[in-house]
């Protein structure tokens, strides 16, 4: 039983937390968005050089062969300075469901990940599904030896700016069967896709996605074509894990700077942090951090468990967690601040409107408690 | 990183079930997962049997009659104790007196009280808490006037835990009327049976009594009694609290408790099914679970980090395992009496049963006493004032 980072993810951890710190404060951050992709490719260029794009996949395809613990660190920096750039979606999500690819579209892909030169997004919700992952309605009908696309795919981050997009479609079966779902490499340039992009709560891009008749080859279906679904659950899992991270090292900003706020805002002739109902708050923030924290740790772990189930319920566990402390702890670093905590010109704010947007994504507190609780909970 | 036991430390855990399998009466068990109160005598006779093993006193150094077990260790071994479920070892004296007069007392008093303690020959109690000194204990007012060879002491103390049965008390008593609030403060052990002394036992709300108030009339206790120095009973009293605070988080009880609620839940009807299938029953539950993976983490980083980087003060984290154990202890009690239904209402004096399988009698009771669990061992508020202070520099 050991929580300690090793010393080569030490050494990670001071090389990200570098790189942010002298590239990603506040106002830097105001003028990536602004930018034509609403993300810097100059930041993504750097995050390639540091060789934090290669990070998950195996030194066979070109990458570093690291683990789940690294990721976490990686998001856990991200989350700490409310990095935009496309890394969830393009090395967990993408890149996930790439290293469960064949050999061949690990090798058309991966370079240009681990260089930074391809983006990808996952275009997996729909307007019904909500955060079913098997609930599709988007076709894929045989084509020849490859397939027709039909249909939309809505809310896919940095779906607007990916080079290729990765898109769930039925093959088989009824809407929300769990067989007949496969996975499909698009990209985003095929005839047929329409694409249309927009700015999320938190300064994100998302995309919706439309699909009419668009042709892939055989080659662009990922695993088995009739039962993606398990490759999608696991690759989903693996950014529930991933976007937990992110949300403990938002948390743990956010209730590092409300803390100094009040340690330095004067009323009545002192400083408010000096009274004690600002104090339990503040208390209570840190109690929710760390338990977040613990169950952030213990989803990255889980990323190894071999148990199919008990992988997904500890995932799950922790993003209800993650879920309920992200939103005390957001909503009480707004209150703590005051009238500023409102305001686009202060960074609570923002850190408060990404930790709101986290529990939306694959799923939220009350989703993931409804599957624990229909499986008989998690303590034996 | 790594969450997993060694092969070592998981044979060490086969090793602790199977003493639990072999040496805990069913009867006994049986009780506590009932959530009912267990004798003195069997409390006592637990305590002798886990000596006898060699667990009497796990954590205590070596020469002491400690096991020199790892953190991991001490903690696989609380853990599976509270879930078996087995008697939890009662901590005025292993946990509280016991590492005082280890840590502070004399030769004479390590050489008669520590074996005493560590096979429960004396009954120890706490005397801490007074009418006028609560959460703020410094302003304590029994004293202790030395005449001679011995200290008079005069006062009253409150809250203390199965006073009832003790053949001994640490107290700690005013010595110096003059000094500042936390000096002038001794460590003092008295014997119960001294003439002067008078115990008032409060019955609790759960009908049972487990509180005294333990009143001292000119009692005389002789000086070699006092542990370590005159006026610096502060300083043992907080080393004393900062013990008690390790394992507050229990853990273990809580997962027996919610096996206990799963049991009752599938055998208790509502609505024509189960209840135990009702959803929501199932998600307030499932949520609790949750919170409680969530603390389990949290302590084995404690636990971990005291492992690794050494026993120093206590880590003010560990505030972290009182607030939220508590809570969840209290929460698991709310669920199991949500479970009675319109059974919660029979009121049955002294654990007595209402029928063959009166399942549902102790639960309310238990309820209203774990209200205590907030309150006791630093109240919750003062938990965040300590994390504020400590680890916020608030």
């Amino acid at each position: 039983m050991d929580f300690d980072l090793s010393e080569e993810q030490r050494l990670l951890k001071d090389s990200i937390d570098g790189l942010l710190k002298s590239s990603y404060d506040f106002d830097a951050r105001k003028k990536y968005l602004a930018e034509r992709d609403g993300y810097s490719r100059a930041i993504w260029d750097k995050f390639a050089e540091q060789g934090l794009l290669g990070l998950p996949f195996s030194e066979d395809d070109g990458g570093f062969g690291a683990g789940p613990v690294e990721t976490m660190i990686v998001m856990e920096a991200l989350g700490r300075n409310l990095v935009i750039e496309p890394y969830l979606d393009t090395v967990v999500l993408g890149g996930g469901f790439l290293r469960r690819a064949s050999r061949e579209q690990r090798a058309a892909y991966l370079p240009g990940i681990i260089d930074g030169s391809k983006t990808l997004a996952f275009a997996q919700l729909e307007l019904d599904s909500r955060y079913d992952l098997g609930d599709v309605a988007t076709s894929a009908k045989k084509n020849g030896s490859g397939y027709v696309l039909n249909g939309e795919k809505v809310v896919a981050g940095h779906g607007d700016t990916a080079g290729t997009i990765i898109i769930t479609a039925r093959t088989a079966g009824g809407q929300r069967d769990a067989k007949g779902v496969g996975v499909f490499l698009v990209p985003a340039d095929a005839k047929g896709v329409d694409i249309r992009g927009y700015e999320t709560q938190d300064g994100s891009r998302a995309a919706d996605i439309k699909l009419a008749n668009v042709e892939v080859g055989a080659d662009a279906v990922i695993g088995d074509v009739e039962d993606g679904l398990l490759i999608v659950n696991q690759v989903v899992d693996d950014a529930r894990i991933a976007l937990c991270a992110e949300a403990v090292g938002a948390m743990e900003e956010a209730v590092k700077i409300s803390v100094e706020y009040i340690k330095e805002r004067k009323q009545f002739g002192v400083a408010i942090g000096s009274f004690q109902a600002l104090q339990h708050r503040a208390a209570d923030m840190f109690t929710a951090l760390e338990t977040a924290r613990s169950m952030s740790y213990l989803a990255s772990m889980a990323s190894n468990f071999t148990d199919l189930n008990e992988r997904a319920k500890t995932v799950a566990a922790a993003k209800v967690q993650i879920g309920r402390s992200a939103r005390f702890v957001g909503q009480s670093g707004v209150h703590l601040h005051g009238g500023i905590g409102v305001t686009m010109e202060y960074r609570i704010g923002h850190y408060f409107k990404r930790l709101t947007m986290i529990d939306h994504q694959f799923g939220d507190a009350d989703f993931h408690l409804a599957r624990i609780a229909a499986t008989g909970g998690i303590i034996r | 990183m790594d969450l997993s036991f060694s092969p070592e430390e998981v044979a060490f855990r086969d090793d602790v079930r199977a003493f639990f399998r072999d040496n805990v009466d069913a009867a006994v068990r049986q009780k506590l997962f009932e959530t009912r109160h267990i004798t003195k005598d069997e409390q006592v006779s637990w305590q002798r049997t886990l000596h006898k093993k060699g667990w009497g006193v796990p954590h205590w150094p070596v020469e002491y009659g400690g096991t020199g077990w790892s953190a991991v260790k001490q903690y696989i071994f609380l853990e599976e104790l509270q879930r078996y479920p087995a008697p939890a070892p009662l901590p005025f004296g292993v946990n509280m007196v016991g590492p005082v007069i280890y840590t502070f007392g004399n030769e004479t008093q390590k050489k008669y009280y520590l074996p005493r303690i560590a096979n429960m020959d004396d009954w120890w109690c706490q005397g801490f808490s007074e009418p006028g000194a609560g959460s703020d204990l410094a302003s304590l007012k029994t004293s202790a006037n030395r005449k001679g060879d011995t200290y008079i002491v005069n006062g009253q103390k409150t809250w203390t835990t199965l006073a009832q049965h003790a053949d001994w008390i640490f107290c700690l008593c005013r010595t110096d009327p003059t000094a500042r609030k936390q000096s002038g403060i001794s460590f003092i052990l008295i014997d119960m049976k001294t003439k002067g002394i008078t115990v008032r036992p409060i019955q609790m709300i759960d009908g049972g009594v487990e509180i005294n108030e333990v009143f001292f009339d000119d009692v005389v206790v002789p000086v070699e009694n006092l542990v370590g120095e005159e006026n610096k009973g502060w300083d043992y009293a907080k080393f004393l609290l900062g013990h008690e605070r390790v394992n507050i988080a229990r853990v273990g009880i809580s997962k027996a408790r919610i096996g206990r609620i799963k049991e009752l839940a599938a055998r208790t009807m509502a609505g024509g099914r189960p209840l135990i299938e009702d959803p929501l029953f199932r998600q307030k539950l499932a949520s609790t679970e949750i919170e409680l993976k969530a603390l389990e983490l949290t302590q084995m980083r404690v636990v971990a980090a005291e492992g690794k980087h050494g026993k120093g003060k206590p880590d003010p984290a560990s505030s972290i395992l009182k607030i939220k154990g508590s809570e969840i202890q209290q929460t698991l009690t709310e669920l199991l009496l949500e479970v009675t239904g319109p059974f919660a209402l029979p009121f049955l004096q002294d654990d007595a049963r209402n029928t063959n399988d009166d399942w549902a009698s102790p639960i309310a009771p238990t309820y209203f006493n774990y209200r205590k669990v907030s309150i006791y061992g630093g109240s919750n508020e003062i938990q965040r004032n300590i994390i504020a202070k400590a680890v916020l520099g608030l």
